[in-house]
């Protein structure tokens, strides 16, 4: 087997692969090429890093320096310098905001430091299309010792007692779920991957799958092992094709080497897997809507009970985990579950990955120990806030959470702490505001993608939720009332009160967190007719400073509607009943002339 | 099963584990009102998708409202069922159905009939706090059935109907959220998809979703056009189900008020659909002797069993479904199709009017016959032998509209040649009636021996699937019936791969069979009247004094004096029909 100097990772996850990552490759195996390094440097693709807001990343092996924003033109640079000069390219090292030095080693950067990685723990270690590589960093050997030394009622013990609850969002224990399905008798059981990761701005899944997809097969079969099942099925959306290719590739490999198929591992075990695509919607992440899309039925949640575990995919028993809790699952029988329950809180053990996304300096894929604060999350992993501006708020549980301020920052992040404070864990979502958002339209936002999103079976979700929609549509355009904020605030209760699904069920709490913690920013939008955040456009008027305006014409020549009108070199004047508000008058002054009131 | 103790409304009830609190409260006095909800408890139909959420209560320890209906009872629950936060939700509910829905309730056609309205009647829903978008749809009229699907709530009635019970596949949840509808596949009409007409869907709609098509105006214009002579036959589960349009119980016998009522009405000639159901076992019961004594003579290739063929959504379905065996069925026309021949040949000679100035009605419970009657088959030069075909429902909203105090018309008896029937016509009406009427007379023919008990208890019933061997003075003739035309589906399943050897069987498309038709009363999920109509359809052919067809002195001189006798030339000509391959019709793109 050949020994490489040096091995130079470079993430392949859709993120990076859309900025190019792909041409980084073909640009440093070409310089190697060139350079007659072929046998000293290797160049893996692997699963993303989760800094994503400074890829694409180039990781350097052995020393471990890690280049940000890489373009396939530093490839000669990086080969040059690095590979044959052994200096680093300094240029292309992350640059710490605050001290402004560069840090070579991302275990000292900010956005590492506070991370624990469980899940993601082999993601931007190996190349996801190469078992043996997983296998180097232990594939399969939790499987092997569930096979070999543990019945299957131990290792539902052992994930009992470590504490794993569901990661999808309902954070359900997880080796509950699996006694439950393994006490159901029956000829046919299945075991299901919920990999239907619908969230806005959500990709954490998606990353497992395509970083570390062995990981996930390997639970399955352990999990198909404690329940009797010989089955397994992925069910995964049709928009996640990198992550297909790797799945399929995996699942081919682990046949090839025996770790699926019959007698897995010379056991009298025996233990498939599929795939199923999903068309993308929203609701089919509900398990038993997930169970209709895959038996051809209408992706329609129906009531549990009867649960999964007694009837589900074809009315068999049926487990449903979601993609990151099985990714925890090998790591637990390896390390114990005492190893895992003493990380994180009383009632949330282990760690638990969030995508961070909107107003923050480290947009990426973070694994953080259960207790973390939002703080930390958003001020330490996070770097703060985009540009300066001052931190409003936190969307925790995608469009089902609700909306947290300032003073949650300090909460320790687990399942009970965010419901308690009216948001929830979901399954990884977290998407921060700045002062310039506005919570009624970020409310709005979040409705219009679960009015989009509903199955339409209940009335509550199907017509309640168009119709909050609609008021809070009333309020961004100023034409809402005192008597809407009460329908708003009494509608949303009843949803949650009586919907058939989680979907509805929680689908008005960004309505109902931004209410209770935003209360007066309603008021100014009902009451005084204005968008304190300066956000709804139809609530404000560009207005023209006359002293500042030189006359240019540079506005009314743009003007799509020429509602703009003046002399030459004389101060001009905006048609407010015509202004359609599109903004281009503003981008076009030179002279700071246009302002927005 | 162990029984349950639990708490409703402060009241403690004891009910069997298993039971739904929604049924724990109705045994136990307590209305908790629903709307999604059907269940049609003896024959095993029910629909709880649980998406109206109407009957939400409150359920103590749990963090949100429960749905009643599919929530079962445990041990020691304590249910509220009219607490503020419970009456809160149910009135916010429905008045977001409310908001999404058309407020033409006074023209509507289910106005007074119509399971929202009264549930936002009985909640006292005084203003909709929710408005906005509406949605809005195509509508689609077909032959039988029109769709308003702007009124659609979503209960997916219709749905369970048309795919659990009948098996159709023609009507289903499409789109998603506010845009979700019960509809055809890819919006098509109704006419290009599977539908038999059979009028389910109608017959369960809580709103006014699904109609029928109204033939009321057009049948107003021709009782008043001096030049048309018109004629009306009546089916004979019209007459067990009228009466509860004008308040009677379930199960009251209307025959004679009905025929005073058309009389008034204005018709020439009021005749009754069961001559023609006595016409029908004359051609079907000789059809199938036939094809049985071949078959016992040794004849292996005859084609067996014999199946009915009165029912006009029984016939879509075998068309659409099953096309290879239409081969099978009886070739015999529906009593409705065989009333039109004769009335506009016989009897149009006998009263020397042209075919073309003679209007012949008929009432039905039927949806489907509105379709049936425009068969091109049954049309000569462009003449139908039925000109239209009205509901019961429809029938009840003319006499109201003709201010008739119907409960207190005399009784009166329908006009001749063709409104004498016997009592095996009567009960045509009914799931097992054809089979059983059939077999009255089969056996006197084939056996030659007088029959002394004419009822056949074993062919009687509500199961979905029934089976009698019947013993034919030596000769066992094994008899199958269905109705329901899921229960149909299976049967003929079953004769396919062969386990299943039956010499005849009847089929109803509709559970109940014609009691219980699209066009019958609304029964609004409630079996027990389809029950009590069948006691009233039995209860006429028993007060009947002849009770087998071929006994009818009428339909005598009518082969006497114009068909010869039954398969005659004239009768194949006038009485029977063939069938199509509609499967390939089912293609739904244009």
């Amino acid at each position: 087997m050949a020994t490489f100097k040096y091995h130079l990772l470079i993430c392949g996850g859709t993120g990076c692969k859309a900025s190019d990552s792909d041409g980084i490759i073909t640009s440093l195996n070409k310089e190697i090429k060139e350079k007659g390094l072929e046998n000293d440097v290797k160049v893996v693709t692997t699963g993303c890093f989760g800094f994503c807001e400074k890829g694409p990343i180039v990781k350097v092996l052995p020393d471990n320096t890690f280049y940000t924003q890489v373009t396939p033109g530093d490839a000669a640079e990086i080969i040059q310098e690095h590979i044959i000069k052994g200096r680093k390219v300094e240029r292309l090292l992350y640059t710490d905001p605050e001290t402004e030095n560069h840090i070579a080693d991302s275990k000292h950067m900010g956005f590492y430091q506070k991370q624990i990685r469980i899940a993601l723990r082999n993601c931007g270690f190996i190349d996801p299309e190469n078992l043996d590589e997983a296998i180097s960093r232990d594939a399969y050997m939790a499987l092997g010792k569930a096979l070999t030394e543990m019945t299957p009622q131990e290792v539902i013990d052992e994930i009992k007692k470590s504490g794993l609850r569901g990661r999808g969002g309902g954070g359900f224990p997880t080796g509950l779920k699996w006694e439950f399905a393994s006490k159901n008798e029956a000829d046919q059981k299945y075991v299901v991957c919920n990999a239907d990761e619908g969230d806005p701005g959500a990709f954490m899944d998606r990353s497992i799958l395509e970083g570390d997809p062995h990981t996930v097969l390997e639970a399955m079969a352990i999990c198909g092992y404690t329940m009797g099942a010989d089955k397994g099925l992925i069910y995964i959306r049709a928009e996640y094709p990198l992550a297909i290719k790797r799945l399929k590739i995996a699942i081919d490999q682990a046949r090839e080497y025996g770790l699926l198929g019959k007698n897995i591992l010379g056991t009298d075990f025996n233990f498939d897997i599929e795939l199923r695509y999903g068309a993308g919607a929203f609701v089919c992440g509900e398990e038993t809507a997930l169970i209709h899309s895959m038996e051809g039925e209408r992706g329609e949640p129906t009531f549990k009970p009867p649960f999964p575990a007694e009837s589900g995919y074809n009315g068999k028993p049926t487990n449903v985990n979601n993609v990151e809790t099985f990714a925890s699952v090998p790591v637990i029988l390896l390390k114990g579950a005492d190893w895992f329950s003493s990380i994180g809180t009383e009632k949330s053990k282990g760690t638990k990955v969030f995508a961070l996304a909107g107003k923050i300096n480290n947009v990426g894929l973070i694994e953080v120990p259960m207790g973390t604060t939002l703080r930390e999350v958003i001020f330490e992993i996070g770097g703060g806030i985009k540009d300066g501006k001052k931190f409003k708020a936190v969307q925790t549980g995608g469009p089902s959470g609700g909306c947290l301020t300032e003073k949650h920052l300090d909460t320790p992040i687990d399942f009970d702490n965010l419901i308690a404070e009216g948001s929830m864990m979901g399954s990884g979502g977290m998407i921060v505001m700045d002062e310039d958002d506005c919570m009624v339209s970020v409310a709005k936002f979040y409705l219009d993608f679960t009015v989009e999103e509903s199955c339409g079976k209940c009335t509550p979700c199907r017509i309640g939720n168009k119709r909050l929609y609609e008021i809070l549509d009333k309020i961004t355009k100023g034409e809402g009332t005192m008597e809407d904020l009460d329908n708003l605030k009494n509608l949303s209760n009843v949803i949650k009160d009586t919907a058939l699904c989680g979907l509805g069920q929680t689908s008005p709490n960004p309505v109902l967190s931004t209410l209770d913690n935003f209360w007066d920013e309603y008021v100014a939008h009902v009451t005084d007719k204005k968008c304190p955040a300066g956000a709804c456009t139809d609530l404000m008027n560009y207005n023209i400073i006359e002293e500042n305006c030189v006359g240019c014409t540079a506005c009314a020549r743009a003007c799509p509607v020429n509602c703009i009108t003046g002399e030459r070199k004389m101060p001009h004047h905006i048609d407010q009943a015509a202004c359609i508000k599109c903004g281009t008058c503003m981008e076009k002054c030179k002279f700071n002339a246009i302002e927005l009131i | 099963m162990a029984n349950i103790k639990l708490t409703i409304d402060n009241k403690v009830v004891e009910v069997p584990a298993g039971t739904t609190i929604l049924e724990a409260a109705r045994q136990n006095n307590i209305h908790i009102p629903t709307l999604c909800y059907m269940n049609l408890g003896d024959m095993n139909i029910e629909n709880k998708p649980g998406g109206c959420r109407v009957c939400v209560v409150e359920v103590e320890g749990r963090k949100n409202l429960a749905p009643s209906c599919a929530t079962n009872v445990a041990e020691g629950m304590v249910v509220k069922t009219n607490t503020v936060r419970v009456l809160n939700a149910r009135a916010t509910v429905v008045e977001l159905i409310l908001s999404d829905h058309p407020a033409d309730c006074l023209i509507c056609a289910k106005n007074g009939n119509c399971e929202l309205q009264t549930l936002a009647q009985d909640l006292g829903i005084r203003k909709i706090s929710y408005q906005g978008e509406q949605s809005t749809y195509r509508e689609d009229t077909s032959p039988s059935i029109i769709r308003d699907v702007d009124k659609c709530i979503m209960c997916r009635r219709c749905e369970t109907m048309c795919n659990d019970v009948q098996t159709v596949g023609a009507l289903s949840a499409i789109n998603r959220g506010f845009e979700a509808v019960v509809a055809t596949a890819f919006e098509q009409n109704l006419e290009k998809s599977t539908c038999t007409y059979c009028g389910q869907c109608v017959a369960v709609c809580p709103t006014g979703a699904l109609t029928e098509v109204d033939h009321t105006q057009q049948l107003i214009r021709d009782l008043a056009d001096p030049n048309k002579t018109v004629v009306v036959q009546t089916a004979p589960a019209v007459r067990a189900a009228l009466g509860e349009e004008f308040g009677n119980e379930p199960g009251t016998l209307v025959t004679g008020k009905m025929a005073a009522a058309l009389r008034r009405l204005g018709f020439d000639h009021v005749f009754d659909t069961d001559f023609a159901a006595d016409l029908t076992i004359m051609e079907e019961g000789t059809e199938l002797l036939g094809r049985l004594n071949k078959f016992l003579a040794g004849d292996k290739n005859v084609p067996l069993p014999i199946l009915t063929s009165c029912c006009p959504a029984w016939v879509n379905f075998f068309e659409h479904n099953f096309p290879e065996m239409r081969d099978i069925p009886s070739t015999a026309r529906s009593p409705q199709q065989m009333f039109g021949a004769i009335a506009k040949t016989y009897f149009a000679d006998k009263i020397g009017v042209n075919r073309k100035e003679l209007v012949v009605v008929s009432i039905m419970p039927c949806l489907a016959k509105k379709y049936e009657c425009q068969r091109d088959e049954f049309s000569v030069d462009n003449d139908p032998d039925v000109n239209y075909s009205i509901s019961t429902r429809e029938l009840a909203h003319l006499i109201k509209q003709s201010n008739m105090d119907f409960n207190n018309l005399p009784d009166e008896d329908f006009d001749n040649p063709l409104g004498e029937s016997t009592g095996a016509a009567v009960i045509f009406g009914t799931t097992g009636g054809v089979i059983e009427a059939a077999t009255r007379t089969a056996y006197e023919v084939q056996t030659g021996k007088n029959l002394e008990n004419v009822d056949f208890e074993q062919l009687r019933g509500f199961e979905g699937i029934r089976s009698a061997t019947i013993d034919f003075d030596g000769t066992p003739i094994n008899i199958g019936i269905a109705h329901g035309l899921g229960n149909a589906r299976k049967l003929l399943e079953s004769i396919k791969d062969g386990s299943n050897k039956f010499h005849a069987i009847e089929i109803m498309a509709c559970p109940g069979g014609c009691i219980g038709g699209g066009g019958q009363p609304l029964h609004h999920g409630d079996s027990s009247i389809l029950k009590a109509r069948m006691k009233a359809i039995y209860s006429e052919d028993e007060n009947k004094t002849l009770r087998k067809s071929h006994e009818n002195p009428y339909i005598k001189s009518l082969y006497e004096e114009f068909l010869g006798e039954p398969l005659s030339e004239k009768a194949h000509h006038l009485l029977h029909t063939h069938y199509f391959d509609k499967s390939k019709n089912d293609i739904f793109i244009d």
